[in-house]
C-alpha cells in the first residue's frame, strides 16, 4: 500500500466517474459519475494526508469538505431532477435542449 | 506481502470493479447498489491509512445515501428490475477518451511524481488531532460547511414543494370520498355552478 498504489486506484476512479459523468444520459446516472468522481478525490485526499503530511488534520479537513460537497451534491441534484421533471416531464439530458427565454 | 497490503489490493479491485460496474449493469437499482460497494471499498482503504474517523462516516453516511439514491433509481427508472438490456449513453467514444486521458495523466503524476514521504507519527492520534482541528483553527471552514448544507436543504425544500412558483402544493389534488366516488371528506363542494350544489363530480 503505497502511495502511488494508492493514487492510482484513485485516479482509476475518477477516469470511470469521469466517462460515466460525460455519457449517461439519464440524470441520475450522470449523478452517480460524479460521486465516483469525488470518491477517487477522497481517496486521493486521505492518501496524501497519510503518506506525505505526516498526519497534518488540514488533510483530514479536506476530505470532510469533500463529504460535505457530495451531500449538496446529491440533495441538489435531486432536487433539480424533481423540479426539472415537474416542469418538463423530462429524465434524461437530451430533453432538456433549449432555454425558457 | 503483509495482510494491510493484502487486504488493500483486494479492497482496491473491489472499489475499482463495482465503480465500472455502476455504469454497464442493466439495473439502476443495481448500479446504485454497485457505487454503495465501491463506496464501502473505499472507506476500507480509509480506516487502512489510519483515517478511523473518515472510514467509519463514509459507512454510514454512504449506507443511507445509496438506499436514498436506490428510492430515486425506482421513480427514474426506465427499466425495471434490469429484465431488458439497458444502455442509455450519449458522446461515448467522447467520454471513453476523456476518462482514459484523466486516469492516464493522473496515474503519470501519481508514478512520476515526487512526494515527500512523511507518514504519520507512533502514537499520533488521528481523531484527537482532527476533532482539535474541527473545533479550533479550522472551526471557520466546519460552520461554513454546516451553514452550506443549511442554505441546500432550504434550497432543496424549495426547488421540490410545489408552492409558489409552480402553485400550491396541494393544487389540483383532491381528497379521497367518503364512499367510493364520492365528495371528498373534507372540502366543501365548489360552488361556480350555482344550482347545481349536489352534482358528484367525477374526475
Amino acid at each position: 500500500m503505497t502511495l502511488p498504489t494508492l493514487l492510482i486506484v484513485s485516479a482509476a476512479l475518477i477516469g470511470i466517474g469521469i466517462y460515466g459523468t460525460l455519457s449517461q444520459q439519464s440524470f441520475v446516472m450522470l449523478m452517480m459519475g460524479l460521486e465516483l468522481i469525488l470518491n477517487g478525490a477522497m481517496l486521493a485526499a486521505v492518501s496524501f494526508w497519510a503518506l506525505t503530511a505526516a498526519g497534518a488534520p488540514e488533510g483530514q479537513l479536506l476530505t470532510i469538505i469533500a463529504m460535505a460537497v457530495m451531500a449538496i451534491e446529491m440533495a441538489m441534484g435531486f432536487a433539480l431532477v424533481v423540479a426539472v421533471y415537474r416542469a418538463k416531464q423530462a429524465d434524461t439530458t437530451e430533453a432538456l435542449d433549449g432555454l425558457k427565454h | 506481502m503483509s495482510a494491510v497490503d493484502i487486504t488493500f489490493y483486494i479492497n482496491a479491485a473491489i472499489a475499482i470493479y463495482a465503480g465500472w460496474r455502476v455504469f454497464v449493469t442493466d439495473s439502476m437499482v443495481r448500479a446504485s447498489f454497485f457505487l454503495l460497494i465501491s463506496f464501502l471499498a473505499v472507506g476500507v482503504i480509509m480506516l487502512l491509512l489510519a483515517a478511523v474517523y473518515l472510514g467509519v462516516a463514509l459507512f454510514f453516511m454512504m449506507a443511507v445515501e445509496m438506499m436514498v439514491m436506490a428510492l430515486f433509481m425506482v421513480m427514474f427508472m426506465m427499466n425495471p428490475a434490469g429484465l431488458n438490456p439497458m444502455k442509455m449513453v450519449h458522446q461515448e467514444k467522447v467520454a471513453i477518451a476523456a476518462g482514459v486521458v484523466a486516469f492516464a495523466a493522473l496515474s503519470a503524476v501519481a508514478v512520476f511524481g515526487e512526494f515527500p514521504s512523511r507518514t504519520i507519527p507512533e502514537g499520533w492520534q488521528p481523531v484527537v488531532s482532527l476533532g482539535h482541528e474541527l473545533l479550533g483553527d479550522s472551526m471557520l471552514v466546519f460552520e461554513s460547511a454546516g451553514v452550506t448544507l443549511l442554505a441546500t436543504m432550504i434550497a432543496v425544500v424549495m426547488l421540490t414543494s410545489h408552492r409558489g412558483r409552480y402553485g400550491d402544493a396541494n393544487h389540483g389534488s383532491r381528497p379521497p370520498g367518503l364512499e367510493p366516488g364520492g365528495d371528498p371528506a373534507d372540502k366543501p363542494e365548489e360552488t361556480e355552478e350555482g344550482g347545481h350544489h349536489h352534482h358528484h363530480h367525477h374526475h
